[in-house]
């Protein structure tokens, strides 16, 4: 991503030497397809193979030390036991996902707000391109430390004895510890935030950049309030970046678990989650189908996404 | 920047990126590790590669081991679910591997591990009968509800997939190491006796309890409060029927409803940090996690219960990949390690280990009596790393090693729905 705001910038400035380069390209005389292999290739092998890989064993039988290669539905079944029988009280699956979507909606909300007032800060009220990238620099920091850490050292703060709770009983504003702050799901929610607030603010910077200033200028001109051209002008034209960070946030929330086990303190259920049991009991089969599942409902979100809005047309 | 300039970069780089593999090129081959010299390989060979959970790894045994025998340990570490992953499907990426009894139900049907030959292990009939008759040195017979050693210990054959219900010359796994757990507590914030297993789930500990988030374990300690309660009466815990899976499930799941528990715990390091920071109170727990608890200073029991300890095992066997030549070594290695040495060691840390005459020659008398026979400590007690454990004085959590084992409850197990139980304990989570 910072490459590619790095390029939109650039583009501006040397329009003539990437003609230049598209030309060099060009008399070389390589087709299209195999400058496209290698990519294709890595393509082929780490992800579409795997994936088929995975869809075949979600169909096999197992037991309780091996897979039985043969074809049953019996993964898909057991996961969706219960759904229609136990009506109008919510199966296992249908609860775990709607757990799952759920988080994702909350995150998505928030990363959104936080993520596109950053975003428009960056772009709008910084005057100098330097101090735009210094400024953007600064919010890849906490990049530099790994996902776990920068989570789990929330949780001396939120603790019953952590930080928060020994300010707000010093400030005699509770007499007992808040409970809710850490193995909730507002620590859920807040370690999200925290950790994928980034994947919205580099795409929507990105369109943000690209708005003609002189769109700007004339809106201000015919009259228009700040509120006025931040509604009709700048958000629709921010569309592509919101999609894009609305499928990083989404896609990255959806397949987690890790995040939900440390700050949900292991008892509250996602969709990674049941993955994750499956395999660790050597049950590799319903691992898979629940794997299939996950990506088909992933997939759809992130279709209905895209019929909001055309990425591939707006870029 | 110019064209012709990056150039220039880029032909220098690649230059220095050559002779920096030239360089590591000679000096592996000048190191040996190119092989191919006939006279070098005996010396190298003597390599064993080492899968385990960690709880008998560590550099201190390794160093041992290398010292006394010769042989170069590798260890492969990794929590008991991957072992067991790592056995089924790369039964080649080891050569000796220390794994739970209850995983033998997973691990032996899939013919990837070879048993061992009682008539090569030395120290073989001083092993403790807890796994040989599942009774204690003095004969008293003690709980074997689960997955008790006993009951997967002998196979029929050296290539039979069967268990034997009678001690063959065939062992599944040589003993390494064994506990019994409990709950532990922090008697500084509960301030008062418990007792009994039902106080894992008593509301007076709501949002203070934890329970492991492994099922086959969580479940048997639910298991444990169900009966303290009076509720139900199992035939056996190690190995319910579905509906006692339901009603086990059940019971938990009310009380997490309820908000009884702050935390599931997974790894060791959680139950200690949950623990230490008085976010849990109360929470089924491994012996050595109370000893680091114990050694931030912060009090901390391993509470011994009135329905008995959960107890649990692990032990040695070979991979079917193998040589002959690996094979005697691993004979070797598990020769030295119920030596005595390793056997101290691992007692000196609150397990317990299977050879008990050849642990105690290598232990002092009053570490002997602290921590087997429950008495107090004569001299202050340190850890193998030489950190203070117990001032002079203190008795050991649960007394003697006849009082610990001999009240063993049950043993960690797989079950034989474990399919529809891991069904249940994800519904559980949803819940």
């Amino acid at each position: 991503m910072t490459v590619s705001t790095a390029s939109a910038t650039a583009a501006k400035a040397a329009p003539l030497e990437a003609g230049a380069a598209r030309k060099a390209i060009d008399r070389v005389g390589l087709p299209g397809w195999i400058q496209a292999m290698p990519f294709g290739l890595v393509f082929l092998f780490f992800f579409v193979i795997p994936l088929i890989l995975v869809v075949i064993v979600s169909f096999w039988d197992y037991n309780d030390y091996e897979m039985l290669p043969s074809f049953t539905t019996r993964s898909y079944t057991e996961t969706f036991e219960g759904c229609l029988t136990q009506l109008p009280d919510l199966c296992t699956i249908l609860k775990t996902y709607l757990s799952t979507v759920k988080f994702c909606f909350i995150v998505w909300v928030t990363t959104l707000i936080i993520g596109f007032t950053v975003a428009y800060f960056l772009a709008f009220y910084v005057r100098t391109v330097t101090m735009q990238m210094v400024l953007f620099l600064v919010c890849t920091i906490p990049f530099w430390t790994s996902n776990v850490i920068r989570m789990i050292s929330w949780i001396p703060l939120l603790g019953r004895n952590g930080l928060i709770n020994l300010a707000l009983e010093r400030a005699h504003l509770v007499d007992k510890p808040v409970e809710w702050l850490l193995y909730s799901p507002f620590s859920v929610g807040l370690a999200f935030t925290h950790l994928f607030t980034f994947f919205m603010v580099v795409p929507i910077f990105n369109s943000m950049m690209r708005i003609d200033r002189r769109l700007v200028e004339a809106a201000y001109d015919s009259g228009a309030s700040a509120w006025q051209t931040l509604w009709n002008l700048i958000i629709p034209l921010c569309k592509p970046g919101i999609v894009i960070g609305s499928i990083f946030v989404v896609t990255i929330v959806m397949g987690d678990f890790i995040t939900f086990d440390v700050m949900g303190g292991e008892q509250i259920a996602s969709a990674g989650k049941v993955v994750e049991t499956r395999l660790n009991a050597l049950q590799f089969p319903p691992a898979a189908a629940n794997a299939v599942i996950l990506l088909v409902v992933t997939l759809m979100i992130i279709v209905g996404l895209n019929r909001i809005v055309d990425v591939r047309k707006e870029l | 920047m110019s064209m012709k300039h990056v150039k220039t970069a880029k032909g220098v780089s690649r230059r220095a990126l050559l002779k920096g593999a030239a360089g590591i090129a000679g000096a592996a081959a000048g190191s040996g590790a190119i092989t191919g010299f006939p006279y070098v390989w005996s010396q190298e060979d003597k390599v064993l590669r080492y899968l385990g959970t960690a709880v008998n790894q560590s550099d201190d045994i390794t160093k041992k081991v290398k010292e006394d025998t010769g042989i170069t340990i590798q260890n492969i570490v990794a929590t008991t679910d991957d072992v067991t992953k790592r056995v089924i499907t790369q039964p080649n990426s080891f050569d000796v591997l220390d794994t739970e009894y209850f995983s033998l139900k997973k691990l032996v049907p899939s013919g990837n591990i070879l048993p061992m030959d009682a008539k090569k292990i030395k120290e073989f009939d001083n092993i403790t009968p807890v796994f040989t008759k599942g009774q204690l040195p003095n004969g008293k017979v003690i709980g074997d509800q689960g997955t008790a050693p006993k009951k997967v210990m002998f196979l029929e054959g050296e290539h039979s997939t069967k268990f034997s219900a009678t001690p063959t010359e065939w062992v599944t796994l040589i003993p390494t190491v064994y506990n019994a757990d409990t709950l532990g507590i922090r008697p500084d914030l509960i301030k008062r006796p418990i007792e009994h297993w039902a106080e894992l789930l008593n509301p007076e500990f709501k949002g203070k309890a934890a329970i492991l988030n492994i099922p086959s374990i969580g479940i048997m300690d639910a298991a444990m409060v169900v009966e303290s309660i009076g509720k139900y009466k199992y035939p056996d815990k190690g190995n319910m029927t579905k509906p006692e899976i339901d009603m086990t499930m059940g019971v938990l799941t009310e009380a997490k409803k309820a908000g009884q528990f702050r935390a599931f715990w997974k790894d060791f390091n959680e139950s200690v940090n949950l623990m230490a920071s008085g976010e849990t109170v109360i929470q089924s727990m491994w012996s050595p996690a109370v000893t680091a608890v114990r050694s931030k200073g912060i009090p901390c029991i391993f509470q011994p219960l009135k329905e008995g300890y959960r107890s649990w095992a692990s032990g040695f066997c070979m991979s079917k990949g193998v040589t002959p030549k690996q094979a005697d070594m691993v004979y070797e290695f598990v020769n030295w390690y119920l030596s005595g040495w390793a056997g101290a060691y691992l007692n000196r840390q609150g397990y317990y280990s299977a050879v008990l005459s050849t642990a105690k020659a290598n232990m002092e008398p009053y570490e002997w009596a602290y921590w087997m026979e429950g008495k107090p400590a004569e001299k202050d007690i340190h850890a193998p790393d030489g950190s203070l454990i117990e001032k002079a004085g203190a008795v050991r959590d649960g007394g003697s090693y006849d009082d610990r084992m001999g009240n063993v409850a049950c043993w960690n197990a797989v079950m034989d729905e474990n399919d529809y139980m891991v069904r249940k304990w994800n519904e559980f989570i949803a819940s």
